[in-house]
């Protein structure tokens, strides 16, 4: 029963637990320009998914610009050479598809659903503005207004976002993973048109950009489709590699305590650096991955066995690692703990926990329980060929491979218990972790 | 500058191509009946059990009884306690999850073919044996307690609390399914198991499966798991009383972003004017960008990220309601907005472009919900309870093709009403105050 606490599993954004499976229909491959395709078949319906993906996200923004990148993924829907402001998505709609964008750390997307006969038409417009946008300064003037109350809605309003900022931004010393996605309010105020169009300049080209079509589409008709409007657009010769500040060695144990008279059940989070999935090497993040899922993946996780259940000082345990990123990434868990029980307690009641399930080493059965479930996931995932297009959009912009996305599965089978112990011993270090406390705004800290 | 896609337009506007959904009627050997869509193409099945009345089934004074009943029986049940259940559970790789909202209360649950038998074998005993452990009660009690704090602070759940309150009175609709504070904390192990007895009936049952299972492989899966659930449960409460007047409420929350919910009376989902409000809604605010009120809102003033209305057909009444959030200084202007495009829609109706552009879309997007084999379990269990023929997935385009102008701008003039429009406001909005 843990529908009622949704709000803190949606605190971290979900690692993908889908894996891949020999039998998902998957084609791939470059057009001339640089500009990787990856086509996912599923004939049951007539429908298909387009998306783009570019090797550009928010930690890719000039320093003092935050929220730029997610900024400029609004301002793709005003106008281009050839389509109004707002003629995009209303044509998509005119032809009975949805269209929207995100954006994220180390990547934007585009997409719209739409009957599978609609391709063309999709990746015409789609091409057209990866080169051809025309933007106006009362665009910049509203667009900025939306996404000032998008920061609100999201943020402002929500002392546990707010909170999870704060998290962010002390875990990294260095890195541009500890500005907010969406930027900085103070930045965000400053954005202009020359901000927004350098950041296009820079980074939507087709060889930084992934084509990904998913549904019921012939493979060998995507790579006409493809080669006649994204194949004609030139390369960028001058695309910068994505060089980022890297984070230094981290020697000091940080804590923090965020308190808000929002805040109605206080809880902690503890946030420890850790490597992500790298290429031809995910060994460590498989187990990782494991250990997040051992730890505090559900109900008979053992946090949640010893937290919930035996001492019952928690209502909710959680872990959760994010391997899909391109550079250092975190391993965070986090308690909400009982009535009665205070953030010290529950502090140290997590503490031993983890501890103790170091020592005692990972329990067998556990860990073949879960090894099932990724691998019935491979079944329940070709239900879902959108979400396997995700994963490969996601892989492919953040330094991952085809290969390594189809070796993932059968990586994750490999950890031993050994493996996961051993990679908890490496990465739960408390010099390189955070500890914050949400807390009502009367509380007093110990 | 019209634009180069015009001939590829003119060229595609014709019906995409049908999903071809075949949906069969089977009725078990012990007359239990299900609508199913066979597909083997995948080997699990996804099976949606919904019972009608869900919370608003809850006794006055026992508020929450229903919510958290339906969080219970997945711990526990037979001789496993909630540990080993959650292990067995795991084991075989199947999931159950379970929702309680004003009308049903639904079991949707997707298993693998390899051992199907395996988990229904575990669902029967979930269905009839859930033990309702007191430790299970007190552990999950604290988890509804802790969710339903949250909400007290969340201005989004205050503003549907504060509007519910007004809009619904004392009907089970005017409160929070999920029980207050107070009435959850006093709920008993007997009160639980009063709420498991008034829910789960067979003459409240639907069902829907689609997925690598046959028509006799399912009548004998029902039989096993349901045909001896008792015939009756509590009865449906009566319709609601909708109250809604006109004006504004100001819920005073310290925050920087006021939300604001908006309501009129609705229209019921059998009404025989319901799809030309349905395509009035579309154009409104229930469309994407694309509705007047997203353009007006959104993308030429900049007032808010997401503005959107809803005409929310419940089985006890129907409301027609819209949300928009914005900063506190800039709210009022959003308000002042909205109740302009209300009433030119009221008075003007909407032009024969808006309403072609909304047929196109909505025939067109029809066939992307059904992407997934829980998905359309979902959707046949949603028509059944609609009381749809068998048959409406491939009719449902036709209705809405037959709405004439005349139909949506009748029903814009008698379905809105400006005047009647209740602004509930969550924040510290500047200009703004309670009215009435």
């Amino acid at each position: 029963m843990v529908r009622a606490l949704a709000l803190f599993a949606a605190l971290m954004t979900a690692t993908p637990l889908l894996a891949e499976d020999g039998q998902e229909a998957v084609t791939t491959f470059t057009l001339d320009n640089g500009m990787d395709v990856v086509v996912v078949e599923d004939h049951r319906a007539p429908v298909v998914q387009h998306m783009v993906w570019y090797r550009a996200g928010s930690a890719d923004e000039p320093i003092g610009a935050s929220g730029v990148a997610h900024f400029l993924e609004h301002l793709l829907f005003k106008a281009t050479d050839t389509l109004e402001a707002g003629e995009f998505s209303a044509t998509v709609a005119a032809n009975g598809g949805n269209d929207n964008a995100f954006t994220s750390y180390d990547y934007t997307a585009y997409f719209q659903r739409v009957a599978a006969d609609r391709l063309e038409l999709m990746m015409q417009m789609e091409a057209d503005r990866m080169r051809n946008i025309r933007l106006t300064e009362a665009d910049i003037e509203t667009e900025r207004d939306v996404i000032l109350e998008e920061r609100n809605q999201r943020t402002e309003n929500n002392p546990r976002a707010l909170f999870g900022e704060q998290m962010s931004a002390a875990q990294y010393l260095n890195h541009r993973y500890g500005v907010p996605i969406i930027g900085w309010q103070h930045e965000m105020e400053e954005l202009d048109l020359d901000d927004a169009l350098s950041f296009y300049r820079i980074h939507y080209s087709p060889n930084n950009a992934i084509l990904v079509v998913t549904g019921d589409v012939d493979p060998e008709e995507v790579r006409v489709l493809a080669e006649k409007y994204y194949g004609v657009i030139p390369a960028n010769p001058d695309l910068p590699e994505r060089v980022r500040s890297q984070e230094p060695p981290q020697t000091a144990e940080r804590r923090l305590t965020f308190k808000d008279p929002r805040v109605a059940q206080p809880y902690l989070q503890r946030s420890y650096l850790a490597p992500e999935r790298d290429a031809g090497a995910q060994e460590k993040a498989a187990a990782l991955y494991l250990l997040a899922e051992l730890l505090g993946g559900g109900t008979t996780s053992y946090l949640n066995e010893k937290l919930q259940f035996e001492k019952q000082m928690a209502v909710y345990a959680g872990a959760f690692y994010r391997g899909v990123s391109l550079d250092d990434t975190t391993f965070d868990m986090v308690v909400v703990p009982a009535e009665g029980v205070s953030l010290q307690e529950a502090e140290d009641a997590m503490d031993q926990a983890v501890a103790d399930f170091i020592a005692e080493g990972v329990n067998a059965e556990d860990l073949d329980r879960i090894k099932m479930q990724l691998r019935a996931a491979q079944t329940y995932a070709r239900d879902n060929v959108d979400g396997i297009g995700n994963r490969y959009g996601r892989a492919l912009t953040t330094g991952l491979t085809v290969e390594d996305v189809q070796a993932w599965p059968d990586i994750l089978q490999a950890v031993t218990g050994e493996d996961i112990i051993a990679a908890a011993r490496e990465v739960l270090q408390p010099e390189a972790s955070v500890t914050g406390w949400l807390m009502r705004d009367d509380e007093v800290t110990q | 500058m019209r634009r180069i896609f015009a001939t590829l337009i003119a060229l595609v506007i014709a019906m995409p191509a049908w999903a071809e959904i075949e949906i069969q009627e089977v009725t078990s050997p012990g007359g239990i009946k299900a609508w199913l869509v066979e597909d083997p193409s995948i080997p699990f099945t996804a099976l949606e059990l919904r019972f009608r009345g869900g919370t608003s089934l809850d006794d006055p004074d026992k508020r929450g009884a229903v919510y958290l009943m339906s969080g219970l029986i997945e711990e526990g049940a037979g001789d496993m306690d909630a540990r080993s259940y959650a292990r067995e559970l795991e084991s075989l790789a199947a999931s159950f999850t379970y929702n309680a909202s004003d009308d049903t209360v639904s079991i949707s649950a997707r298993f693998l073919t390899e051992n199907r038998d395996e988990v229904i074998d575990l669902l029967r005993t979930t269905i009839h044996e859930p033990r309702f452990d007191q430790d299970a009660i007190d552990r999950v009690r604290a988890q509804v307690l802790s969710g339903l704090r949250s909400d007290e602070t969340d201005p989004n759940d205050i503003a549907g609390r504060s509007f519910a309150r007004m809009a619904y009175g004392d009907h089970p609709y005017g409160s929070e399914g999920k029980g207050t504070i107070e009435s959850v904390s006093a709920l008993t192990r007997d009160d639980i198991v009063a709420a498991y007895d008034n829910v789960f009936a067979r003459d409240r049952l639907y069902v829907g499966a689609v997925g690598d299972i046959s028509a006799e492989e399912l009548g004998a899966l029902l039989d096993k798991l349901l045909a001896d659930l008792p015939e009756t449960g509590k009865p449906i409460p009566d319709k609601a009383q909708v109250s809604i007047t006109g004006g504004i409420s100001v819920v005073d929350f310290d925050t920087p972003q006021s939300v604001a919910l908006f309501a009129q009376k609705g229209i019921d989902r059998d009404d025989p004017d319901f799809f030309p409000a349905f395509i009035l809604n579309h154009i409104l605010g229930g469309g994407g960008f694309e509705s007047r009120l997203m353009q007006e809102v959104r993308e030429k003033r900049g007032l808010t990220y997401g503005v959107g209305t809803y005409l929310v057909p419940k089985d006890l009444a129907s409301v027609y309601l819209g949300s928009v959030s914005s900063a506190n200084d800039r709210i009022a202007e959003a308000v002042e907005v909205i109740r302009d495009e209300w009433a030119r829609a009221a008075s003007e109706g909407v032009t024969q472009k808006e309403l072609d552009d909304a047929k196109t879309y909505l025939t067109g997007a029809y066939p992307l919900r059904f992407d997934g084999n829980g998905q359309i379990a979902g959707i046949m269990v949603g028509m059944q309870m609609e009381g749809l023929p068998i048959d409406y997935i491939a009719t449902r385009n036709d209705k809405v093709n037959a709405v004439t102008l005349e139909d949506v701008n009748r029903v814009a003039s008698e379905l809105l009403d400006p005047e009647g429009l209740h602004f509930t406001v969550v924040g510290k909005p500047v200009g703004l105050e309670t009215t009435n």
